[in-house]
């Protein structure tokens, strides 16, 4: 049998940290990048005596992230205690919520093929954060920074619905654009604070069960997720192929050698022995809060380039750009306002607002806005200025947020347009070259670009060109 | 002889300060004088902060011209040493935290503080609450001030110890299976464990936190009310902190017993109660009704299986509430050759006692993988039987009467080596923790040997007025506390 | 008995929690006793009782999303028994 003869079966487990000032069980900042057990506090630390009291914004961003995938939100969601033993785990047991989470039951939907398909969402609970520990080779120590310890958490779990690592970058980046689009998480892989696990397994196609799942972990980028994906299916096919059996692990994905190895310190399986939170009565959110965050949802990004296509007639490759961020979007649909001539506005957009934005780093708010740029445009479409002029001039809208109009003028950018200006310039290279206007009337057409330049040169490169061209033919014959 | 101020309760040396018949520094030095005198014998504290009580009764001195802090300004107390208190070491009775300073105060010690009570030190108890006895303290046992060959009970039975020998004139204590209303009635003090959630639990060192509760333990009733009237305050820090509108308690506390319905359950005069224990806690109940109020026979009739639910769940709370206990960030950590594992299994092993290690497998075991069900989940089904029963029987009466120990106080060494029949010793006072209602115990007469005995008086949610009313018609009627030991 | 030695080095693995042979088989006795006690809970029908987490039943309040300040971090560390800088030191983990 080859690969072809089996059907991967994929879920991804996604923990994303949440957008809160403070963290889930106490005031402490969730900030990012402190020294080491600055962000601290008695709760926390897990220090003797100590109680969690729970962050409101935590159960909203909650009820947030579920609504806009679909879920049916638990009124009544119970906490509970996953009791195991590490550093970074002050108490020795995680507070989440294990038999009745808050969310489940959603779906998100990703492109396969020609068309899309439907990712079913298990469910999305909230629970906290461990702290971080690193290995000091110098001391032969590990070393504790309980910081993150407590920073609040959505672990979103799929249905093993994924049938190859494409489809699961595909989810991830959905998902991710979902979560950002939502203001609850930055979205950030490398940072840690979007986060993601697969469980992963092969099955013989047309067989009725499942295979045994491995684990994957410290995938963090789309590109590892993809690749670590892809190693462990090759890895289960060539076992099962050899006669061998999958055997139930963790792997951790190794991105020096582009591999996953078992995670080496789990000889017992781990017995987390959950039961419920006796310090946290059991969460009841009222379905006027529920109806509450419902109306404050912002148009979702699917909705939203569905919503693109159809009212600006815009191809789906620039749709999805445009869409990718809400901020970018919205910057879009200003200008879009002003300035109807949507295709053209788009081409700008992934032309040379991205690409500016790209080198100049630009987080949202620009200092440029929707009108100038509209303002920019009409400018160009009356022959004010020219198209490669106008991208200096967008460059320094971008930098500095001034007026296209004072640019233009400041720089002298303008671009002359005026036809009798134009004519007396023409007339006047005409009669300074009269061998070369003849030439040009006896057939030598390649003359023109020599008036053309003469012209430009006179008039200081101003010269609005598509005017020229049409002067210089009109008196050239 | 014990200086006379001594044997005043708080609330009578609250009215002493403010007559200026004494000042709470004097109080506070005939405390410490006491403690010199008998704690050698009673060995009721694990430590003294003579420096910081003192500070504490002089500020309460100086304001007493322009007004005092509470009802109880000024009045010595201690607490237990599961109470975390700034600056002052804190062990839960425990090696694992001996030399453990804490960064912060208890919500109830703060309460305190702010009411302007000096707090002279912390009592020994049992090892993280653990017992009922205070012989699993890894430091020392206490013993009994009416016999100090006898336990005091536990796991409060520091605090039950001093408050009976006159040490202090009151103190804090916990309870999770009856550690405050069991050690109060082995040594003649009152003891009050109020409904779940009452009080706040920020600050206490957790044994089990769906069981445990704070009170106090004082030589009265009225003493009992006032400082639960300091400590009752909603605290945002504690999520199971009760919003119940607090009342006065003094409001209605002489109103006597005429018209109530107490209970007299018939699963509560168990089979090796002793016969002394029984004859004093009838002829109490047959006093309250001389009083004016009505007996009524009451059936709990899932009384029998409560040790069994209590004695999984608890320890399985504790089991996870134990966990932080790991070398890591505070208390001992056993130097080990091997990597982080050994320091934990090591640091545990030495910091921890043999009662302690009991309950953290007991409710490891109960969680586990395969027996969760048939235990853990069990125990937490019978405990709904369990609170079902009360609130039946409430419905027929106001308030429940009973023994709080089925034996007066036993010999040190006698139980330790058998670990059932030390915890048949809260047989009487669990139910009432799995279910959350408020306990009372009042001193109700002595057996041989003038070995006090209690009589328990539980109410309904929330409803400590009435308890303490029944307990102070009680005390008024036969002074049972008024009585010192013989020390 | 209703406890092997098996499970009572199971338990103790999970408590974390190291203990002589003599210690295993003490507890083992022990334990056991303990839990023949807990049998007769068996004996009570108790399919359709609903599990008591807490007994008295109490909303939340729940706190708002405002920044407290933090502890200093000389006073988060000032009870750990080996540290490096402001970070808690632990004998290496063994991954």
């Amino acid at each position: 049998m080859s690969a072809s003869d089996y059907q991967p079966v994929i879920g991804l487990e996604v923990h994303a940290q949440l957008l809160t000032g403070s963290k889930i069980f106490c005031g402490c900042s969730t900030r990012f990048g402190a020294p080491p057990n600055h962000n601290t506090c008695p709760v926390c630390l897990g220090l003797p005596g100590v109680l969690p009291t729970l962050n409101q914004r935590v159960v909203e961003f909650a009820i947030r992230a579920g609504l806009a995938l679909g879920c049916a939100i638990r009124l009544t969601s119970v906490w509970s205690r996953k009791n195991y033993f590490y550093p970074d785990l002050p108490k020795g047991y995680q507070i989440t919520q294990y038999d009745l989470p808050i969310c489940e039951g959603g779906r998100l939907s990703i492109e396969a093929g020609e068309g899309s398909r439907e990712i079913r969402i298990r469910r999305i609970h909230m629970e906290e954060d461990a702290g971080k520990s690193i290995h000091d080779g110098a001391s032969g120590h590990s070393l504790v920074d309980l910081n993150r310890a407590g920073v609040p958490l959505l672990e979103i779990v799929s249905e093993p619905d994924l049938r190859s690592s494409d489809e699961a970058a595909q989810y991830l980046k959905e998902l991710r654009e979902v979560l950002v689009y939502l203001e609850i998480n930055d979205g950030n892989m490398e940072e840690g604070s979007f986060r993601c696990d697969a469980n992963v397994s092969v099955m013989r196609k047309g067989a009725s069960a499942l295979g045994v799942r491995t684990e994957l972990k410290n995938m963090n980028s789309f590109r590892f997720v993809r690749q670590a994906i892809d190693y462990e299916l090759a890895r289960q096919i060539d076992l099962l192929e050899r006669g061998g059996t999958v055997v139930q692990e963790t792997r951790l994905w190794d991105p020096q050698r582009s591999e996953t190895r078992p995670m080496r310190s789990k000889e017992e399986a781990h017995d987390y022995r959950y039961f419920p939170e006796p310090d946290l009565p059991p969460l009841e959110i009222s379905q006027a809060l529920v109806d509450a965050v419902a109306r404050s949802l912002p148009e979702l990004p699917q909705a939203k380039a569905r919503r693109f296509q159809a009212r600006y007639g815009l191809p789906a490759y620039d749709v999805k750009i445009l869409c990718a961020e809400r901020p970018l979007a919205d910057f879009f649909e200003a200008s879009a306002a002003l300035y109807t001539d949507y295709k053209k506005l788009s081409n700008w957009f992934l032309g040379e607002l991205l690409r500016l934005r790209h080198e100049e780093g630009g987080g949202f708010p620009w200092k440029i806005r929707p009108e100038q740029l509209a303002g920019l445009l009409v400018r160009v479409d009356r022959g004010e200025i020219s198209a490669s002029a106008a991208k200096d001039v967008l460059g320094a809208m971008f930098r500095t947020g001034e007026d296209p109009a004072s640019i233009i003028q400041t720089r002298g950018l303008g671009q002359i347009s005026d036809t009798a200006v134009i004519e007396a310039a023409v007339e006047q290279a005409l009669a300074q070259h009269p061998a070369e206007a003849a030439r040009y009337r006896a057939g030598k057409k390649q003359v023109f670009g020599f008036f053309v330049g003469q012209v430009m040169k006179a008039m200081k490169g101003k010269g609005n060109p598509a005017l020229i061209n049409e002067v210089l033919k009109k008196k050239l014959g | 002889m014990t200086p006379p101020v001594l044997n005043l309760s708080m609330l009578e040396l609250a009215g002493a300060l403010a007559r200026r018949e004494i000042s709470s520094v004097e109080a506070t030095h005939a405390c410490l004088g006491r403690i010199e005198a008998v704690d050698p014998r009673v060995k009721a504290f694990l430590r003294i902060d003579a420096e910081g009580a003192l500070a504490a009764a002089e500020a309460s001195d100086n304001r007493r011209q322009s007004g005092a802090l509470s009802a109880l300004d000024g009045v010595p107390v201690a607490v237990k040493d599961l109470f975390l208190t700034e600056g002052v070491e804190t062990t839960a009775g425990s090696k694992i935290l001996a030399g453990f300073i804490p960064p912060y105060d208890a919500t109830a010690v703060k309460l305190l503080k702010g009411a302007g009570l000096p707090i002279l030190g912390k009592l020994n108890q049992d090892e993280f609450a653990m017992g009922s006895s205070t012989e699993s303290s890894a430091f020392f046992p206490t013993h009994n001030p009416w016999d100090l060959s006898r336990t005091p009970g536990g796991s409060s039975g520091g605090s039950s110890a001093a408050v009976a020998a006159r040490e202090i004139f009151g103190a804090l204590g916990t309870d999770t299976g009856g550690s405050i209303r069991q050690p109060a009635a082995l040594t003649n003090t009152v003891g009050l464990k109020p409904t779940y959630g009452r009080l706040s639990r920020y600050g206490v060192i957790a044994f089990a936190s769906s069981l445990d509760q704070v009170g106090p333990i004082t030589r009265s009733v009225l003493d009992a009310a006032a400082l639960l009237q300091i400590l009752a305050v909603h605290d945002p820090k504690d999520s199971t902190s009760s919003t119940a509108p607090v009342p006065n308690y003094m409001a209605e506390i002489e109103g006597g017993v005429s018209g109530m319905r107490l209970g007299v359950p018939r699963e509560y005069f168990v089979p090796g109660m002793d016969p002394e224990v029984e004859h004093a806690v009838r002829q109490a109940a047959s006093d309250l009704e001389r009083m004016g109020a009505k007996l009524v026979d009451v059936s709990l009739p899932h009384t029998r299986y409560a040790l069994a639910a209590y004695y999984l769940i608890a320890p399985a709370e504790a089991s996870a509430n134990l966990a932080r206990y790991d070398g890591v960030r505070y208390g001992l950590r056993a130097q080990v050759a091997g990597g982080l594992r050994e320091m934990y299994c090591r640091t545990r092993a030495a910091g921890f006692g043999p009662e302690v290690k009991r309950r953290i497998m007991l409710g490891t075991y109960a969680l586990s993988a395969g027996y969760y069900d048939a235990y853990y989940l069990k125990a937490q089904k019978v405990r709904t039987l369990i609170r079902e029963d009360f609130l039946r029987a409430f419905q027929k009466v106001d308030a429940i009467v009973s023994a709080t120990s089925p034996v007066t106080a036993f010999k040190l060494g006698e139980k330790v080596d058998d670990p059932l029949a030390m915890y048949l010793m809260d047989v009487l006072t669990l139910p009432c923790n799995l279910a959350g209602l408020p306990g009372l115990s009042v001193p109700c007469g002595f057996g041989t040997g003038d070995l006090p005995i209690g009589l328990q008086i539980l109410g309904r949610p929330f409803d400590e007025s009435r308890i303490l009313r029944i307990g102070r018609a009680f005390e008024r009627e036969a002074d049972f506390a008024g009585r010192a030991p013989p020390l | 008995m209703k406890l092997t030695l098996q499970e009572v080095r199971h338990v103790a693995a999970l408590a974390r929690l190291s203990l002589s042979p003599e210690e295993e088989e003490r507890y083992r006795h022990q334990l056991s006793a303990i839990l023949e006690a807990m049998e007769l809970l068996k004996a009570l029908d108790t399919k359709d009782v609903p599990p008591t987490s807490h007994a008295i039943a109490e909303d939340s309040v729940l706190r708002e999303d405002v920044v407290v300040p933090s502890i200093e971090p000389a006073k988060a560390l000032a009870n750990a028994p080996d540290k490096v800088g402001t970070s808690f030191a632990v004998p290496k983990i063994i991954e």
